[in-house]
């Protein structure tokens, strides 16, 4: 087993709001090796995102901070480097691609000084040698013809070349981790499969790591090598991607397989196994089990305490009392 | 299978076209137009789903709009219950609105947020005069039991529920005047999974209760698969097949439709995929391409494709597609 890149351990990011103290994230962790693609999956408040963003230290603040925890970046902990450091590692050893690629490109500057904006800045490149590699990188990302597109401001881009784009920004500085927060959410099938794969080559070929952040469950099947299942700001499951999908353990993930239009034999219009209630608020979470109140499992020990993290089988983790006995079976 | 074969049609739309000028190249450019639908012919039968499915951009919305005669077509015929829509009087067509609703993709923007419950789906009641006062709230109160809203929220204001309850409002909202027709504009979309099943469950209680005909405009392909009786598919302003649900999925036949069902991501680790897929992106439909608007994506592309339009067939029995590959048919 290779060294991990990333190590999140015990992270705490909470938000301290007027109306009380919101637990976003509460005791993640998590690793990622060089070359390999790591999914955190969950519906929408579950602290997915809030994860990612305490990766690159982007937490708001106030009303956020991250009270708890380590990110071993190369054996570094990010959380304790000064705000100057972490400057220069964000955009360059490690980088992201956001959701909207129609906010996040700045619509007054044409694509090639985006582009160019990292390398200056990273790799002190001058103004030419920075153009040349902009061209480069949108050629490495698929976009046709791109000494002229190159020119282009974001607006006369499509929604899939403008993530094509992100991307391009994203590798300008062979950066070792990807984050991708939600990468083909905004975008239609055909265009998502084309992302989907881009990114697939990219990590091959540069063997950089991806923090795939999304909850299409169809995404992670199809590019992910190791899953984590979050709820509620926690942990709920964590295996290799086989492993889940074909022995969910967790109700709440079961659930949401079971939830999936078209996954069980019988299409024809049988009710879906829905999951009862909504996701509690994160200022007023249930006492015991974050799941309890939607869980068709639940018992008595399960209002009452929370369970920890157990591990019923080699490499899958899972948080619920049920497998309480199978442990190390 | 009597009324397989001769279903009774609810809606019979016969070449509806829908352009949107526009200018370009400013104040002295030459005038263009979207053509957002490009004659449409399409029926939809009294008691079924008909799934309605294609990319952004492709018209599918503009569709369930001018069927409500939301917006006027630019040219065509729409017949509702054998009744001609576009020649009524506007109280012809008051009355008429009852008899169809609609159900918007996003329950933050669709609800207006300093209306109450009650007001919201109370709205057409009070609108088309309907019982008296009393009679309404009773009625709204019923409803919202009926899409599973507690009657006692009936004061409150949109930002006090979540997504899905919101949705179940704009569902209450359509439901109120015992429409026969409903439009669903992406009901689902902007909902996470496990509430979405929730909302495609009470859909199909409610279809079953009050014999409800769904037009279900989606881009996605499993839970349109899901709920429809049949799928019709649309590509830039054409429709391109046409088929029972389940000839459909098992046996597409148009490239573009194969292409959207490869392309979708299925949830499940053991299915190595070739994610070939389509390259490029849809075209702009202000300039689509002559002849087959697929041409350019499309992997089996001929000679022809690229200067004539294919015929919209009926290949198989209750299975049209509109592709060189099947007919020699032109439009």
């Amino acid at each position: 087993m290779t060294e991990p890149l990333l190590e999140v351990k015990g992270l705490k990011t909470y938000f301290f709001t007027d109306r009380g103290i919101a637990c976003a994230v509460d005791d993640v962790s998590f690793s990622i090796e060089p070359g390999r693609t790591l999914a955190i999956v969950g519906e929408s408040g579950c602290g997915k995102s809030v994860t990612s963003l305490s990766v690159m230290r982007l937490i708001p603040t106030p009303p956020g901070r991250i009270t708890a925890g380590e990110i071993l970046f190369n054996g570094t902990d990010l959380l304790k480097v000064s705000e100057k450091r972490m400057r220069s590692i964000r955009g360059n050893q490690i980088s992201m691609i956001f959701q909207e690629p129609m906010t996040s490109l700045n619509p007054v500057f044409r694509v090639r000084e985006q582009i160019s904006e990292v390398l200056k800045l990273h790799q002190k490149m001058g103004k030419a040698e920075a153009l040349d590699k902009a061209v480069d990188l949108l050629r490495q990302v698929g976009i046709p013809s791109p000494e002229s597109r190159v020119h282009d401001y974001p607006h006369q881009m499509s929604g899939g070349m403008r993530q094509r784009v992100m991307i391009a920004m994203a590798l300008a500085c062979d950066p070792r981790l990807i984050i991708a927060d939600e990468p083909t959410t905004a975008l239609d099938v055909t265009i998502q499969a084309q992302i989907l794969e881009l990114m697939d080559n990219l990590r091959d070929n540069t063997g950089a790591a991806i923090l795939l952040i999304t909850h299409d469950l169809g995404v992670v099947a199809e590019t992910a090598e190791h899953v984590v299942v979050m709820y509620a700001g926690r942990v709920v499951e964590e295996a290799e991607v086989k492993d889940l999908f074909n022995d969910p353990l967790h109700p709440y993930t079961r659930g949401l397989m079971r939830s999936i239009p078209g996954t069980s034999a019988e299409t024809d219009r049988s009710r879906l196994e829905a999951i009862p209630g909504v996701v509690p608020s994160l200022l007023n979470l249930p006492r015991g089990c974050k799941f309890n109140e939607r869980c068709r499992h639940a018992f008595d020990r399960c209002l009452e305490a929370e369970p920890g993290l157990l591990a019923p089988k080699t490499g899958h983790l899972v948080r619920c009392w049920l497998f309480e006995d199978k442990e190390g079976e | 299978m009597t009324r397989r074969d001769n279903p009774d049609k609810l809606v019979v739309l016969k070449g509806i076209r829908k352009y949107y000028p526009v200018k370009e190249g400013g104040l002295i450019g030459e005038k263009s137009a979207v053509k957002a639908v490009d004659g449409v012919d399409l029926d939809i039968h009294r008691g079924e789903t008909l799934g309605l499915v294609g990319e952004s951009g492709c018209g599918k919305s503009t569709l369930g709009r001018v069927i409500l005669r939301l917006e006027p077509p630019t040219q065509g015929e729409i017949y509702f219950d054998g009744e001609d829509v576009l020649a009524m009087s506007s109280n012809q067509m008051h009355g008429l609105r009852r008899r169809m609703q609609i159900i918007f993709q996003d329950p933050y923007s669709s609800l207006n947020p300093r209306q109450t419950v009650g007001g919201i789906i109370g709205e057409g009641l009070l609108i088309h005069k309907v019982g008296t006062k009393s009679e309404r709230t009773e009625r709204v109160r019923h409803i919202m039991e009926v899409v599973g809203l507690r009657p006692e929220y009936i004061n409150r204001y949109p930002h006090e529920f979540s997504g899905g309850q919101r949705q179940r409002i704009g569902v209450g909202r359509a439901l109120a005047l015992q429409p026969e027709l409903i439009i669903c504009d992406e009901p689902v979309s902007a909902l996470d999974v496990s509430i979405q099943a929730q909302v495609i469950n009470l859909l199909m209680d409610l279809q079953e209760e009050f014999h409800l005909t769904y037009l279900f405009v989606s881009h996605d392909l499993s839970v349109v698969r899901h709920i429809s009786d049949r799928v019709a598919v649309m590509y830039l302003g054409r429709l391109v097949e046409l088929a029972d649900k389940r000839e459909l999925y098992d046996n597409p036949l148009h490239p573009y439709t194969r292409a959207l069902l490869e392309a979708a991501p299925v949830p499940n680790a053991n299915v190595v995929k070739n994610r070939k897929g389509l390259t490029g992106d849809m075209p702009s439909p202000l300039s689509p391409p002559p002849g087959c608007h697929f041409h350019t994506r499309c992997p089996h592309v001929m000679d022809r494709c690229r200067e004539k339009v294919p015929a919209f067939q009926e290949h198989k029995p209750r299975h049209w597609v509109r592709c060189f590959l099947y007919s020699d048919k032109t439009a």
